[in-house]
């Protein structure tokens, strides 16, 4: 954005502090416009005619650096670009990283649909919600319209998720369009020599289209320039993804050029930029060697300013780390890193349940009660106020001792002797060496669990209820 | 229309040159020596050429200790015997240097004297000709005793004694690598703060010289705590690089903890929600590729690691990009 601080933002508010968007002040609202925590049109009384041109103005100068593009439509919608920075920690990185992952229109029906059903489907539970992948990008091989046109549709058909039509031939690109028009789907690509005709099938159609220009940034621009003059700023860049020695290191040279280009201000090149690990498999004949370098391409261009990219691998070796580096990324900075301290009841505790406690760490408390819960075991939980540390740094560092846990489960009303049938308390396996403290404090028996909470079901088998001494 | 970007005018200040190892010319009996640090830029990035390449040091070992199961079956035949497992990972993994890691020394592990544990020091030196490390057990009582006499034993061969650290007597271990020729790393816990506090103490208060300092300011594992390390880091070299001297220092990454996230050893998920996690003899090495690729674009230098796959792979990306 072109301004930077809240006061530059408040003078185009209404400046009467009516308190509609929720702030106090329209100053305060002018600090969560900068820090891009609150959208525009939560001021409900600049939407008014009579502030149409402070409203204008404001807008222009808070739109992000990089232009935002939307690809897909309803839930699933994908939103890609719309950044500020280049270092995640000047403010946070906006719309993680689309992934795609292919299918063929030479593959079999049933296979395509089984691939799309998987690739929709993957998920991997994190601080709790799921991580999963976004879009399915459909590739001409047959060279057939008629057939990338069935292919598309029986993609449409099978899932939500937002569609990439990759061909360099028009014809193949408007077949794939006249079934997926609905689906507001990216067009891939176009490049020095097609880009008259693609063109036009975006204007035509009104989706967003990928721009090609393989290691050569003067025509990458010219071709953005070209489209922005003929009418479309939904635009991706892709910049060519080499795979291997020069040509990587090069790659990387020009996603970095790209990016600091547009956040530094020119507009002509400030879109998001596509990257295409699927390359990897072009340089790798096995299928483990490939899916690893790929994954390892895939991290580069996650870290460094990929926006979409194109993947093949569905090894879950593959995917597993590609979300978890993405979401590494793109975890706003900002964000609190704890939990409310206090009591959880996991399912349907009664005085016979366990009783477990943790930190308040949002790390380890939602890995904790993933754990327990998706195993159907009912507790109560302590989320015990450690400042947000873990378990092992908090108890190296003094935050979780028996007198927390005592407090702790005090605190919530909770009575050790009453409201349970067996007093006892579990603690995990890395704070075992409080456990004769606990006993002392709480005067109730505690039982050391495993170290890592993954293993608690297989120690409740063995071990719950405890045996009475 | 012509592309033009401008070259970064802030990034004015060098990191610090590290040189490790020492060779028969200079006091020491290594074969070669490692030097890491000279940027002048974020890692591969274009606006001035990286002088050297990323390194990669090994983990030995001085008793069998726990390890994922991907990891172990690499080192079964050498467990008991740190000067093999040394050989091992520099002729058969590639390994540019070894970092023995006295963990019996620990009181509560095997309370080994830190006599008998420079011993180990000292035959290690004799397995392998390429720089080593050496690190203590991590307790912060017994670690500058062990330091001292690993040291000691180790006298002219430039070795990097790991750590000085804010929770230890860090005078002792600057010490003992000032007097017996060594590089100190000066490990802190994922604050930058803490970082430039120790770094100064260590040039001021124990006069160590720049060109014996490598910073280790802590690697969290891929999902577990990766975006405060990467963050970490930049931000480290990126202060580096546009002028505070405190931080201008090359870094080195414990990636090996990568082995402590779950999803890099545990046989499946523990969540019946979750897709099939695959097996995981191949979800293992990734977990710790793409754990040190992510601090090698924040501007690290060095990783230590743990398996031949992950050594392998990390080390073609990193040299691909380095050019
Ligand atoms: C990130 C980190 C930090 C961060 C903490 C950030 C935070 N918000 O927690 C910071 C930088 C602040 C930090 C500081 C310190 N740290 Co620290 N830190 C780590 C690191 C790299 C990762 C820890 C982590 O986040 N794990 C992931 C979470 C999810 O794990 P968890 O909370 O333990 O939860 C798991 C289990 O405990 C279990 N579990 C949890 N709850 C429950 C409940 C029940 C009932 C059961 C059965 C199981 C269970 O399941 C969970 C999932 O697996 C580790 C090294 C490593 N790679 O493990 C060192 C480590 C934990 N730190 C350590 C130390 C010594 C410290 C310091 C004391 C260093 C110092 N002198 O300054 C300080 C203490 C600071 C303080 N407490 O104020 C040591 C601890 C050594 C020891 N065993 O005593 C470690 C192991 C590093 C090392 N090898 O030396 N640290
Ligand atoms: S809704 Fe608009 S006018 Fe009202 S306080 Fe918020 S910013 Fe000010």
């Amino acid at each position: 954005m072109k301004i930077n601080s809240p006061l530059e933002a408040y003078k185009f508010l209404p400046a009467t502090n009516c308190g509609e968007c929720g702030e106090a002040t329209c100053m305060a609202f002018a600090a969560h416009l900068i820090d891009r925590s609150h959208k525009l049109t939560d001021c409900k009384p600049i939407l008014e005619a009579k502030f149409k041109k402070k409203y204008e103005e404001l807008d222009a100068l808070l739109a992000p650096e990089i232009r935002e593009v939307e690809i897909g439509v309803g839930d699933k919608i994908v939103k890609i670009g719309g950044d500020d920075v280049l270092y995640r920690h000047k403010l946070t990185f906006f719309n993680q990283t689309a992934y795609a992952y292919d299918v063929t229109d030479s593959m079999d029906e049933k296979d395509l649909v089984e691939r799309v059903k998987y690739v929709q489907d993957f998920k991997k539970f994190y601080v709790g919600n799921f991580l999963t992948v976004d879009m399915v990008a459909v590739r001409c091989t047959s060279k057939d319209p008629a057939k990338f046109a069935a292919a598309v549709k029986k993609v449409v058909e099978t899932t939500d998720l937002p569609i990439i039509l990759c061909s360099f031939d028009p014809a193949v690109l408007k077949a794939g369009l006249e079934v997926s028009k609905d689906r507001n789907p990216l067009l891939y690509a176009a490049n020095k020599d097609n880009w008259k005709e693609v063109g036009e099938l975006a204007l035509e159609y009104d989706v967003p289209v990928t721009l090609f220009a393989p290691d050569d940034l003067d025509m990458l621009k010219t071709l953005a320039k070209t489209f922005a003059e003929m009418g479309t700023e939904k635009l991706v860049l892709d910049p060519g993804t080499f795979p291997t020695g020069k040509q990587l290191k090069q790659t990387l040279t020009n996603f970095l050029k790209v990016r600091r280009a547009g956040i530094d201000g020119d507009r002509e090149i400030a879109y998001p930029i596509m990257a295409v690990p699927f390359t990897a498999w072009m340089a790798h004949d096995d299928p483990v060697s490939a899916s690893y370098w790929e994954t390892v391409v895939a991290s580069v261009f996650t870290i460094k300013y990929g926006d979409i990219m194109i993947l093949h691998s569905t090894e879950p070796y593959a995917m597993l780390p590609e979300l978890h580096i993405r979401d590494t990324i793109y975890t706003d900075p900002r964000k609190p890193v704890t939990v409310d301290p206090g009591m959880y009841k996991v399912g349907e505790p009664t005085a016979d349940s366990p009783v477990l406690v943790t930190t308040n760490f949002a790390l380890t408390y939602y890995t904790v009660e993933s754990d327990i819960a998706s195993n159907k075991i009912d507790c109560f939980l302590w989320a015990i106020d450690t400042d947000g540390i873990g378990v092992e740094a908090a108890v190296a560092g003094g935050q979780l001792t028996a007198e927390k846990i005592k407090k702790g489960i005090e605190d919530s009303g909770f009575d050790l002797k009453k409201d349970t049938s067996h007093n006892t308390v579990v603690i995990p396996g890395l704070a075992a060496r409080l456990q004769g403290d606990v006993e002392d404090a709480t005067g109730a028996n505690v039982m050391v669990g495993p170290a890592d909470s993954g293993r608690i079901p297989g120690w409740m088998e063995k071990n719950w209820p405890p045996q009475k001494k | 229309s012509k592309f033009e970007v401008a070259k970064v005018d802030n990034w004015k200040n060098p990191i610090q040159e590290v040189t490790l190892g020492a060779t028969s010319g200079d006091g020491g009996s290594r074969k070669s020596t490692v030097t890491i640090g000279g940027e002048n830029a974020l890692p591969y990035y274009f606006d001035a050429e990286m002088p050297h390449r990323n390194y990669v040091t090994m983990d030995v070992f001085d008793m069998p200790i726990g390890m994922a199961k991907a990891v172990k079956g690499n080192y079964e035949d050498v467990i008991n015997d740190p000067a093999e497992w040394a050989k091992k990972v520099v002729r058969d993994f590639n390994a540019d240097m070894v970092t023995i890691h006295l963990i019996s020394t620990d009181p509560l592990i095997n309370d080994t004297p830190a006599k008998e544990a420079a011993k180990v020091v000292e035959d290690v030196l004799q397995a392998v000709d390429v720089p080593i490390v050496i690190g203590g057990s991590g307790n912060p009582e017994k670690d500058p005793e062990v330091l001292e006499r690993a040291a000691e034993v180790a006298e002219g061969e430039r070795v990097l004694l790991a750590s000085a650290s804010l929770n230890l007597d860090y005078e002792r271990i600057a010490k003992a690598a000032m007097d017996y020729g060594h590089n100190v790393l000066s490990w802190t816990q994922l604050e930058i703060n803490a970082q430039k506090e120790l770094n100064r103490k260590l040039m001021k208060q124990c006069n160590v010289p720049r060109e014996r300092i490598v910073m280790d300011p802590t690697t969290a594992a891929l999902g577990y705590g990766l975006d405060y390390a990467y963050t970490n880091m930049e931000r480290i070299r990126l202060a580096g690089l546009m002028g505070d001297d405190e931080l201008t220092f090359p870094m080195s990454s414990g990636t090996t903890n990568a082995w402590g996230a779950r999803e890099a050893w545990m046989v499946s998920s523990p969540l019946n929600q979750d897709s099939d996690w695959g097996p995981r003899e191949y979800r293992g090495p990734i977990w710790e590729i793409v754990t040190g690729l992510a601090l090698s674009l924040a501007g690290n230098d060095m990783f230590m690691m743990m398996h031949p796959t992950s050594v392998q792979v990390l080390k073609e990306i990193t040299q691909t990009l380095y050019g």
